[in-house]
């Protein structure tokens, strides 16, 4: 179990390395990074402070050490146009986007899990077909588009909802729909999938041939088994949700890192913009060390394997 | 290279015999999309990129205010919006293809050099598969294009760069069963360099996943490109992008000119539909390997 764990969390640790090699390198290998690092209109002072910070006419390997060195000290840099620390701007905004993503998991499971095992049930009949076409048109429809179209009719034409902004429940149900729609889809396809692998098994039969109901057999036993991969991707998504908020915020105005990531680009805030995809990056890395321990301690067979 | 002919097994010509469920309604779909992109000069009744500011937000011909002239209505700037739709259809269709073709070229050469080479090449490559897994691509996506800055080319690159890890994990998975076996071996035998085998054995064999794989992805890219160009770091204006054009409807929006916001996410969403059926088809059909993607 430990050699297990270790082994994993030196895959994570060297996968955090490329990550941060990787962005580095993008930024100075495509031109001058001081351009970049340098707010529009800096003075000369200010130039050669930020060449200084990071050693720009040093080597490169230096450089991404004194990279590296200022990251793991919780430094992003600061923002041009807030004036404070990336970081402190990132952790500020941080539980809008865990609120919207919840707000959007929730939809997607309600949604995704009782149509998936209903489309495992009644496989190949009407109601699988019908979540086959939704999930066709979830995973089709541009969230962004839906978040537009949303606006238009519950906000311009019914005047139901307010159309952009952040305080009450009624500002959340448009973007946590416009969300996950998509994951919506996705739970509902995995869902059904493992429903389909889950009633096949032996045990369901043994169940079926005791005599039992088959709501209950299907309630009782196959469904908690049927859940479990639909949890764990459910699990990644709210990472992954997180990260791709960004154009669903910007359409409802909702302040969270996706409409912070919109800033940045408008307001040409790079420190902000390669804030947000490090530490995107580096959420999605642990999160999926944690689900590969989690899976070991669940299921010894994996961590034998390893 | 006596053995050639035998020695690659050809692609299963099964799935273009039995054609049942051909996704006609799609196929067509996406070959009227590229009709209206190659012929936009002659379709298009208006400049798409100049407008007449006192036609401003004309609705659509048959609503009350609107005219023969704009059949689909004006924009804030007074631009034809049929037009621009119909421009629009040629930069998802080439930037589409092309982001597809060279994400697929580096994803499919590198998965057969990881799977086929193996060893400490496999284990760097796959590693930093891994990473770029990691990153989320639409994020990573913005990233790349606030360095570079918005161009049609850079973002074809841009897309590239981000969605090729698909066909690495998938095309080495496939080299791995393929390196096994008889032609491939009797290759070897024969004196063919590593090169050879890769380039004249390997690669026919994958190209099939490779285009199953490059039509599911299109509509993931057309959905990245709307989006990136929706937050202003995709197609540059003046240029008729559907994101674009979505981005500048949401002026109009909220006093209810719907064409501005409806029509261009209409395409959009006919074109991923299209993709994804023909995609979904393709790898049954084609690539029984594939399925259970």
């Amino acid at each position: 179990m430990a050699r297990y764990i270790a082994q994993r969390l030196g895959y994570s640790l060297l996968s955090l390395f490329l990550l941060s090699l990787t962005i580095f390198l993008f930024v100075r290998v495509t031109g001058d990074p001081t351009t970049l690092l340098v707010e529009p209109g800096a003075s000369q002072a200010d130039i050669d402070a930020i060449r200084e910070q990071f050693g720009l006419d040093r080597p490169i390997w230096v450089q991404y050490w004194s990279f590296v060195a200022s990251l793991l000290q919780g430094d992003f840099g600061q923002s041009f146009y807030y004036r404070t620390p990336v970081l402190e701007l990132y952790i500020s905004r941080l539980p809008n986007s865990l609120l919207l993503a919840l707000a959007a998991m929730a939809f997607s499971l309600l949604i995704g899990i009782p149509s998936g095992i209903l489309a495992a049930v009644r496989v190949n009949r009407f109601w699988d077909r019908a979540g086959k076409v939704f999930s066709l048109l979830g995973l089709s429809l541009p969230s962004f588009w839906v978040g537009l179209v949303l606006i238009l009719f519950f906000s311009v034409y019914l005047e139901w909802l307010p159309s952009s902004g952040s305080g009450t429940v009624w500002h959340l149900l448009m973007p946590a729909f416009a969300l996950g729609w998509y994951f919506a889809a996705a739970h509902m396809r995995l869902t059904r999938s493992s429903m389909l692998d889950v009633l096949g098994s032996e045990y369901i039969k043994l169940a079926r041939l005791k005599g039992l109901p088959e709501s209950l057999v299907i309630a009782k036993h196959a469904f908690k088994n049927a859940l479990i991969p639909v949890l764990t991707l459910a699990g990644i998504n709210l990472v992954i949700m997180v990260n791709v908020a960004v154009v669903v915020e910007t359409v409802f105005a909702w302040p969270g890192i996706g409409r912070l990531l919109y800033e940045g680009i408008t307001f040409r805030d790079f420190p902000v913009v390669q804030a947000i995809v490090l530490l995107g990056g580096a959420m999605i890395v642990v999160v999926n060390l944690l689900i590969d321990i989690l899976y070991a301690v669940i299921d010894p067979r994996i961590r034998l394997e390893g | 290279m006596v053995m050639r002919s035998e020695a690659i097994p050809l692609p299963s010509r099964a799935g273009i015999v039995r054609i049942e469920g051909f996704p006609l309604i799609p196929v067509l779909i996406l070959a009227g999309i590229a009709f209206v992109a190659i012929f936009a000069e002659l379709l298009a009744p208006h400049d798409p990129e100049v407008g007449k500011l006192v036609a401003r937000f004309h609705p659509p011909a048959w609503q009350a205010g609107g005219s023969m002239d704009h059949l689909l209505g004006t924009d804030h700037l007074g631009r034809d919006v049929l037009s621009r739709l119909i421009f629009g259809a040629r930069v998802s269709m080439v930037v589409g293809f092309t982001a597809v073709i060279v994400a697929g070229v580096i994803g499919t050469t590198l998965g057969i050099v990881s799977g086929y080479l193996g060893g400490w090449v496999d284990q760097v490559i796959m590693r930093v598969t891994d990473t770029w897994l990691a990153l989320p691509a639409l994020t990573f996506a913005i990233f790349l294009a606030a360095i570079v800055g918005p161009s049609e080319m850079n973002i074809v690159i841009i897309l590239g760069l981000v969605y090729w890890t698909r066909y690495a994990r998938v095309i080495r998975g496939e080299v791995l069963s393929l390196k096994e076996r008889e032609f491939v071996r009797l290759a070897i035998v024969a004196g063919c360099s590593k090169r050879t085998i890769m380039r004249r054995h390997i690669l026919p064999n994958v190209l099939n996943s490779a285009i199953v794989l490059g039509t599911l992805m299109l509509g993931v890219v057309i959905v990245t490109e709307a989006a990136l160009s929706f937050l202003g770091v995709g197609v540059p204006p003046p240029k008729p992008a559907w994101g674009l054009m979505l981005a500048d409807g949401k002026k109009g929006m909220m006093v209810g000119y719907w064409w501005l916001t409806v029509l261009p996410g209409v395409c959009i969403m006919l074109m991923v539909l299209s993709a994804n059926l023909l995609g979904d088809w393709l790898r049954v059909k084609l690539d029984p390997q594939l399925r259970q993607l």
